[in-house]
């Protein structure tokens, strides 16, 4: 039981992360529709980002909100200079559909390059700013500790903000408008170009707070080559599509099953079966549940 | 003659070989309801489209308040005045009736996007609420506030998008095929409210249904084959050989 409770523990702070990831690849799916393979580089270069600041300033909580402003920017960047541009002449031939695709798969080939070629072996270190030794509970020491209960913070603080923009402002009801129709949107004075860049740089601000939280929760160092991200970037797909694609709850719901099921997979059976048991469970909501766990037909809710 | 507010000046397109519309001019005067009629696939809905951003012309000047200026981006004519409905209707199914008719008052908010992301206008929110509550009353749909979209009857619908492009208190209303899907009793509130509303803008109208264009237009356009075969007093285009000649047996006379 108690063994349960942990697994649970480290399931649910895994999961959040791997919602934080799937919001990521929502957010710019709704906005453009574009399945964003860049979103693992874009996580990925502002945790090293992030590893730099720290490095330099000393504190997580400078090093966190600059990581995520990287992330925003960058994302920002890659929407305005290639996929716009390539969306603009796509059209409805087969291999045109695909040409958004590639090119995500390609820029984050060319983030990783670059990445490697500044850092080469190096790699960043980002030291938890809190401990990650597990509180005492009745004498036994359970899977939540300090730094743990931080990143369920993170991660719920950012959840609330998020909310509250789609759910409570204009721009978020532009947000939700533009991805619904963009046509009808222009025509009620939208700016839609503008709101789909402004969708693809909060993505890139989760990206990059997943990126953080999944290091500091992990291993506590990035390489260029980390084989967390491209982990991280994995689940994150799976738990957007669990949650149906669509839907920010739907992602959030997506993580946390999928964390939760990876542990217990994890705790039960052995870290061989982990990444197999991911793709059968995909596997199974594309065939069970195609709409995902939360959606209706056709839904789009934020 | 009055000065025109919308001048769309010898407007010709073309799709592929196949002219869509050829040298086509169309006026549009203070105060005043004009109708864009022709049979099927005359190209009066291109012609919406072109004034909408929707549709590149190969050739013709717009002209708005007296002055020459490039063809308006889509999302540049609520800033200038224009609101357009759409032929399908166009509402968000999944966003109440109240928050439909906020994304059409858009051009109302003051703040900027960093101060309505956080929300700290507070304020902007609650005027643009009342503004869209106060258009949904304008069209009797003020009871439908807080129902989503898609759980409206059709008319309602009709209602509410029409609401949407008052909010932003408009100069030029294009409305597609208004009366569509009607029944007479709709049909009938669609005429006064459209009578109403010439008091404080201009009404542009692509229809198909007669009743409609005879009781609310001031002057028509018909378009047949993509050019103007008539145009002026709803009453004399009725009479015209030409017109009655495109409709023949679709019931004009």
């Amino acid at each position: 039981m108690f063994e349960f409770f942990n697994t649970l523990l480290i399931g649910i702070t895994a999961g959040s992360i791997y919602s934080l990831m799937a919001i990521a690849i929502v957010l710019v799916w709704r906005s453009t529709r574009v399945v964003n393979f860049a979103a693992g580089g874009i996580a990925l270069a502002s945790t090293f980002v992030g590893t730099t600041i720290l490095e330099i300033t000393g504190s997580f909580w400078i090093a966190l909100p600059i990581a995520m402003l990287a992330g925003a920017a960058l994302s920002a960047f890659i929407e305005f200079f290639f996929l716009r541009p390539l969306l603009k002449r796509s059209g409805e031939k087969t291999q045109e559909i695909f040409l958004p695709i590639i090119a995500t798969l390609g820029i984050l080939g060319i983030i990783k390059s670059v990445l490697q070629f500044v850092y080469g072996d190096r790699i960043g270190v980002l030291t938890p700013p809190l401990s990650d030794r597990g509180f005492i509970v009745s004498g036994e020491s359970i899977a939540l500790s300090p730094l743990r209960l931080m990143i369920l913070g993170i991660v719920l603080l950012l959840m609330i903000v998020l909310t509250l923009v789609f759910q409570r402002t204009n721009l978020g009801l532009s947000l939700r408008a533009a991805s619904f129709s963009p046509e009808i949107s222009r025509l009620s004075g939208i700016r839609v170009d503008l709101i789909r860049t402004l969708g693809w740089a909060i993505s890139g601000a989760a990206g990059a707070t997943a990126g953080i939280l999944q290091t500091t929760n992990g291993s506590g160092s990035v390489s260029p080559e980390a084989f967390e991200f491209s982990l991280l970037l994995v689940f994150g797909f799976v738990a957007a599509v669990i949650g149906g694609i669509e839907s920010l709850v739907g992602a959030v719901a997506g993580g946390l099953t999928l964390g939760v099921i990876l542990a217990i997979i994890l705790m039960y059976f052995g870290s061989s079966l982990v990444f197999f048991a991911a793709f059968v469970i995909l596997i199974l909501v594309l065939f069970l549940r195609p709409n995902g766990i939360v959606g209706v037909k056709g839904g789009r809710r934020a | 003659m009055s000065a025109a507010l919308l001048y769309a000046k010898g407007v010709s397109i073309s799709f592929g070989g196949l002219k869509a519309l050829h040298d086509v001019h169309l006026e549009l005067r203070p105060n005043e309801v004009v109708g864009v009629i022709g049979p099927n696939g005359a190209g009066k809905t291109t012609l919406f489209n072109a004034m909408c951003g929707l549709v590149k012309p190969d050739s013709g000047k717009f002209e708005f308040e007296g002055k020459e200026r490039a063809w308006p981006r889509t999302d540049e004519l609520i800033d200038l005045g224009i609101s357009r409905t759409l032929q399908g209707v166009g509402l968000f199914p999944e966003l109440t009736v109240l928050e439909n008719v906020m994304v059409g008052a858009q051009k109302l908010a003051k703040t900027g996007l960093i101060s309505a992301a956080l929300g700290t206008n507070k304020r902007d929110e609650e005027v643009l609420r009342d503004k869209a509550m106060r258009a949904l009353d304008r069209v009797y749909a003020g009871t439908l506030a807080n129902r989503r979209a898609d759980t409206l009857a059709y008319p309602d619908t009709k209602r509410v998008s029409i609401a949407r492009a008052l909010v932003s208190e408009p100069k030029i209303l294009m409305l597609d095929e208004p009366a569509g899907g009607l029944g007479p009793q709709d049909i009938e509130w669609m005429n006064n409210l459209i009578r109403n509303l010439t008091a404080t803008m201009s009404i542009l109208i692509v229809e198909h249904h007669m009743d409609v264009v005879m009781s609310v237009c001031d002057r028509l356009y018909v378009l047949n084959f993509g050019e103007v075969i008539a145009s002026g007093a709803a009453e004399t285009v009725r009479r015209d050989p030409a017109v009655i000649a495109a409709y023949l047996g679709t019931g004009v006379a």
